[in-house]
């Protein structure tokens, strides 16, 4: 019986991983993500690979509203917010332990994000992208305005941390990512995400082949509250601070150029942009003369980036690696003569 | 109360209605969303310290080479920055935040990160109505009626005016009656950079100077373009007043009311796009919906 799965399991392996490079590349940066801990356990490695974990949760569900439903969002640090604020408050005010306010904290997100999404259904393209650079300073605004119960600029702090101990933490967070990312992938590949495809590409037609666009759309605003509310939790209680920076502008901009950098409408481009581009500003922190400068570096960077592959990392990368079949649309290593799947001539 | 309400809306109305209608130009007449304006903004008003602290020149000299300088500079930014990737939409919103955090870390490593005082062009104040007002307040009230009043006439009474409105109403219809849309829209892009750097250097005696000023007016801007609707020129002039006089409301008349006028501001945007989504003047363009 075992044995069978586990011959199974092999020839998934043989037949389905290890057939294309992209597949690999993700295999071994899930083990090496896990195996981690066993080479070293430098509490500043540990934390860069915690921070980058969260962040790419926060990234993909910026994906899933803006690259699956061509709704660009500006203001996805709404969500990040929410969620540190929420558990934050829960946790201050109630006393409730982290376990149960980082899901309630996700909760309210996704509450927020489908209230935030309600008026974006009335938008489109630019407007769209605009009116949500507003909620998350709205919500600074209402939280600067109530003092006593947000902690004003300063921020709620003092907050107890999920796991006491920091390896702990690193496998929370990196199976918590893992398990959102696939999560997030697998709706993307789903009908849903199909669907979400649909609107993006042409709204009135999708309505006219009888879906119901705005609850689609709406869906898409609620599931990236929901995982972006548990980035946010989880970073309050790794940082032990929900302070006015996880509304701040400048982290809605940075899911926009995690996820473009990436590559959009891939779930995985944000999370490679994310473990691409944050240790990179992390590792030149390290560096003397490099380090005052990391900010002016990381857009550099990125704008060379775009300028020479519009489309992000991972499709460029993908290109050069694969090589799609024009007759069954499956992909191939690119040195193969002939596709994997169906034999015809890729030349 | 009333009266301050009345002056302190008058200027910043002013001066945002300088920022939202260059940023509404390059919208209208390109369809680009371009962030790097409101790094132009703060460029300027760094240039506009140089030349008169450091350098020291007259002070009409270095507005009028500030200005110069960022519209070189944002016709560079459009060439090498913008043009190349703009069929990516994405990829323009994320090229030109990245050059703004360029800008801001250039002047941040040149000048350092504390706030600058820039000194004054005009002393002394006047009283109007019982609220003081500095004279330099009323200059550059001045200065930015003066510029949008020659916009206004450059849009409507010559041939470049009326090939820029035309573009930014039909794109391809223009290009047929053989308008040179590209040269279009590098002079929109020229006049929306030197609005920007008017802007720019207008606000520099009226308050301190530093690396993160782009971010406040980059907000502002939105909501207006977006309130007034976006690419509509009327429409932004209108709501740059609005919400001048909104903020200034809410700073004199609520309790916290400095924290809450980014909110308020954002807030009646919002109210403004459930009510009517194409914004007060806009007109819904029919390949966007």
């Amino acid at each position: 019986m075992i044995a069978r799965r586990l011959r199974r399991a092999g020839r998934f392996l043989r037949g389905e991983v290890l057939v294309l490079p992209s597949r690999v590349l993700v295999l071994l940066f899930c083990v090496g993500l896990l195996a981690l801990p066993l080479f070293t356990r430098d509490p500043y490695v540990l934390r860069v690979v915690i921070l980058s974990s969260l962040y790419a949760i926060f990234a993909a569900s910026w994906d899933l509203v803006s690259g699956y439903s061509g709704q660009v969002s500006l203001g996805q640090a709404l969500y990040f917010g929410a969620g540190a604020y929420g558990s934050a408050l829960l946790h201050h005010h109630l006393g409730w332990s982290p376990a149960l306010t980082i899901p309630a904290g996700a909760l309210l997100a996704t509450g927020v994000g489908a209230v935030a999404g309600i008026p974006c259904l009335r938008l489109r393209g630019s407007y769209l992208s605009l009116a949500t650079l507003a909620f998350p300073l709205i919500l600074t605004g209402a939280l600067f305005a109530l003092p006593e119960l947000s902690g004003g600029e300063l921020g709620l702090s003092g907050l107890q941390p999920l796991v006491r101990s920091r390896l702990g933490f690193y496998y929370v967070a990196v199976i918590v990512m893992l398990v959102a990312v696939f999560t997030m992938w697998l709706i993307g590949d789903s009908n849903t995400g199909l669907l979400l495809h649909a609107i993006r590409e042409d709204e009135v037609a999708a309505r006219a082949s009888g879906i119901d666009t705005p609850r689609y759309r709406l869906l898409a605003f609620a599931l990236a509250g929901l995982f972006g509310g548990v980035a946010g939790g989880l970073y309050a209680h790794f940082v032990r601070v929900a302070g006015p920076s996880t509304l701040e502008v400048a982290l809605s901009f940075q899911a926009v150029i995690w996820g473009v950098f990436g590559g959009v409408a891939t779930i995985y481009g944000p999370v490679v942009g994310v473990f691409l581009l944050y240790p990179l500003t992390e590792l030149l922190a390290l560096v003397p003369w490099l380090g005052e400068h990391r900010l002016l570096i990381f857009a550099l960077v990125v704008l060379l980036v775009l300028r020479f592959m519009p489309q992000g990392v991972v499709h460029w990368a993908r290109d050069r690696m694969e090589r799609e079949c024009l007759r069954c649309k499956s992909r191939s290593v690119a040195t193969r003569r002939a596709c994997r799947v169906c034999g015809a001539d890729l030349r | 109360m009333l009266h301050s309400i009345l002056v302190t809306g008058l200027v910043n109305g002013a001066i945002y209605a300088l920022l939202a209608l260059g940023f509404s130009l390059v919208f209208g007449v390109a369809r680009i969303v371009n962030i790097a304006y409101a790094g132009l903004y703060m460029l300027a008003s760094y240039a506009v310290y140089l030349l008169l602290q450091v350098v020291g020149l007259p002070a009409p000299l270095a507005v009028a080479l500030a200005v110069a300088a960022v519209v070189v500079l944002g016709l560079a930014v459009y060439r090498v920055v913008i043009e190349p990737v703009r069929e990516h939409e994405s990829a323009v919103l994320i090229s030109t935040i990245a050059l703004t955090l360029v800008f801001q870390e250039l002047v941040l490593a040149a000048f350092g990160g504390h706030f600058l005082g820039n000194p004054v062009w005009v002393d002394g104040i006047t009283s109007v109505l019982g609220v003081t007002v500095t004279h330099q307040q009323v200059l550059s009230l001045l200065v930015s009626a003066a510029a949008l009043g020659l916009l206004w006439l450059l849009l409507t009474r010559t041939r470049l005016g009326v090939a820029i409105r035309a573009t930014a109403n039909d794109r391809e219809v223009a290009n047929l009656m053989g308008m040179n849309v590209r040269r279009v829209e590098m002079w929109s892009a020229a006049l929306s950079a030197a609005l920007a750097g008017l802007a720019g250097a207008v606000v520099a005696p009226l308050t301190v100077i530093d690396p993160l000023m782009w971010q406040g007016p980059l907000v502002n801007i939105l909501a207006i373009v977006v309130v007034g609707g976006l690419g509509s020129l009327r429409g932004s002039l209108l709501a740059a007043f609005l919400i001048g006089y909104v903020e200034a409301a809410t700073v004199f008349l609520l309790p916290g009311g400095s924290y809450l006028k980014g909110a308020v501001a954002l807030t009646i945007m919002v109210a403004v796009l459930l009510l009517r989504p194409e914004g007060l003047f806009g007109v819904a363009f029919e390949e966007e919906r």
